[in-house]
């Protein structure tokens, strides 16, 4: 596939131009704190956070075919455990932490078990039925949730709790985060998701077990997507119903869309643009909502393989549409 | 050379009432080349879908190279060496060739399974796909979506998939279905070459493509075999042409 050889510089499988952009964009992210207000780095730090959820969807929706909208819950219920066990529990950050990402895919384990074998609405629905199971349970189990009320814990450990360390900190775990995604979907594993997304029956006949490998990576992506509520929980200090609830799901699934379904960096540029306008509208209007899905009907009828997709169809054979096919 | 490999006895795929495939028993000796034809509905996909595992059999036995795999899952029958192309084009159409080529060469390799690993394709891998890509003459194309292919270099890559794998049984529906009659004759030329290593059972409408590639063709009917015979033979039975043509109407 590469030819070997011509490749000098090499870091982490980059190489050349890519390695450059690569380069630029984490060192224009990293100066960010170094220009924004604390409000603004406040909405920065968001929009890393909710990247990595929207990347976690992407997984199952740009990759497997299949757009889960549990995915909000499974953020949600590691949020939950990373604020109960550090706040209520006492629980070190960094133990509270590791049990939030356990749940977390503990539960996306359960919701894959029953949801591998549908696909399409199917899987939709279902998805939707086990994320409002549990957002039911956290409204309803009052003694650990704190029902309506939510439950609220400093979570963040002392040297984190300024606005810009926290911020690079953030930085640091989503880049990890999105180096080991990027590594899952071009992995052989990867690929295999990529069939199954173009034809289950052919790869049933090539000797594939569909339902292992959709089990495997619902699960992986439920991982990330609870490595993302972990921080959402550090990042807020607080976690009520609404952070599990369907919203949330769907949230992501947008955010997930309007940076381009399979691109996976896209997960990025939709969080920042949704967070972005969500902030900017509001200050205008109490109605953002509306815009929001104005904003979502426009990117439907005029890009949509989302906003990386119209990068990638306005710079034809640019940076962007070659990374994707370039092996 | 005479032990078969695959043996269908008293096989039933019924759809609540209706028997598409009703009793059928045939048996296949290793390296041979069958054809099963017969008119429209006769049974001939479904009989594939039961051998190939997609559809299980209601009744009957099936039993590939001395296993059982009456109720093994596609995904099994796969692994013990079974594999088949589809009468509708069934290919991965938003990558490239060579990662069609990738999959179905990984369907039986732990590789699959890495997570996190390099998806290059290694030497032994490289050298397997290309001799399948150029047993089907597509050898230049490796590194073109297949959305972009002609229907024809579909069809080709159809049976490359199926054959990279180094198959034991390999069955092909309908090979050269909606090619042009220049297509066909490749796809015939392709079917030729295959070593006799594997073991070929082809349905085909086509009866001249069909009858010049087999050593022996099995006609369906209504679901049941009508006859098995050399295609000598079967040019020649008056049945065999009273299923496809009609019987003369009496009044």
């Amino acid at each position: 596939m590469s030819n070997a050889g011509s490749a000098p510089i090499k870091i982490a499988g980059l190489t050349g131009r890519s390695l450059v952009v690569v380069l630029l964009v984490l060192a224009t992210t990293a100066a960010l704190p170094l220009v924004l207000s604390n409000y603004q780095l406040e909405l920065a730090t968001e929009m890393l956070i909710f990247g990595v959820l929207a990347m976690s969807i992407d997984i199952l929706s740009g990759f497997a075919g299949r757009t889960s909208l549990g995915h909000g819950a499974i953020f949600g219920v590691s949020g939950y455990v990373v604020v109960y066990a550090s706040a209520q529990a006492g629980f070190s950050p960094a133990a509270a932490i590791l049990l939030g990402v356990i749940a977390a895919t503990a539960v996306a384990i359960i919701f894959a078990l029953l949801a591998v074998r549908t696909s399409g609405v199917y899987f939709l629905l279902l998805t939707l039925a086990l994320g409002m199971i549990v957002w039911g349970i956290c409204l309803r189990w009052t003694q650990v949730t704190g029902g309506e009320n939510g439950l609220r814990g400093d979570v963040r450990p002392a040297f984190l709790a300024g606005h810009r360390a926290f911020y690079w900190a953030v930085l640091a775990a989503t880049t990890v985060v999105s180096y080991a995604m990027w590594r899952f979907v071009r992995s052989p594993f990867g690929l295999t998701l990529l069939g199954i997304r173009d034809s289950e029956s052919r790869m049933k006949s090539l000797g594939y077990n569909v339902p292992l490998h959709l089990f495997i990576g619902f699960a992986v992506s439920g991982f990330f997507a609870g490595i993302s509520g972990a921080l959402y929980a550090l990042f807020n200090n607080f976690v009520s119903p609404s952070t599990v609830a369907l919203e949330q799901s769907v949230e992501g699934v947008l955010m997930m869309i309007a940076g381009g379904v399979g691109t996976l960096f896209g997960g990025f540029v939709g969080a920042a643009a949704i967070i972005a306008l969500e902030n900017v509208v509001s200050a205008y209007t109490e109605r953002w909502q509306t815009v929001l899905g104005l904003t979502f009907i426009v990117i439907m009828i005029f890009a949509p393989d989302g906003i990386i997709g119209a990068l990638r169809a306005i710079l034809p054979r640019g940076g962007l549409a070659r990374e994707r096919y370039k092996d | 050379m005479s032990e078969p490999i695959l043996s269908l006895s008293d096989v039933v795929v019924a759809f609540d009432a209706l028997r598409a495939v009703d009793g059928v028993s045939l048996t296949v000796p290793r390296g041979q080349r069958r054809a099963i034809i017969g008119p429209n509905g006769a049974g001939k996909t479904t009989l594939f879908n039961a051998i190939a595992g997609v559809l299980p059999p209601t009744a009957g036995k099936i039993a590939f190279d001395g296993h059982d795999i009456t109720r093994l899952p596609p995904h099994r029958r796969a692994r013990l060496g079974v594999s088949r192309t589809f009468q509708i084009t069934n290919l991965f159409p938003r990558l490239s060739v060579r990662d069609n080529m990738v999959l179905a060469l990984r369907g039986r390799s732990p590789r699959k399974f890495s997570l996190f690993g390099k998806s290059d394709v290694d030497g032994s891998e490289g050298s397997q796909i290309d001799t399948a890509l150029e047993a089907v003459r597509i050898a230049g194309r490796a590194d073109v979506m297949v959305n972009d292919l002609s229907y024809g270099e579909q069809r080709q890559l159809e049976i490359a998939l199926s054959l990279v794998t180094s198959p034991r049984l390999l069955l092909l529906d309908e090979p050269a279905a909606g090619l042009s009659p220049s297509e066909r004759s490749m796809v015939a030329e392709i079917i030729r070459s295959l070593g006799r290593d594997i073991t070929v059972v082809l349905i085909e409408h086509d009866m001249d493509l069909a009858l010049g590639l087999v050593d022996r063709v099995t006609c369906m009917f209504e679901g049941r075999v009508l006859v098995e015979e050399a295609p000598d033979e079967i040019r020649r039975n008056k049945k065999v042409q009273e299923v496809y043509l009609g019987r003369p109407r009496h009044a």
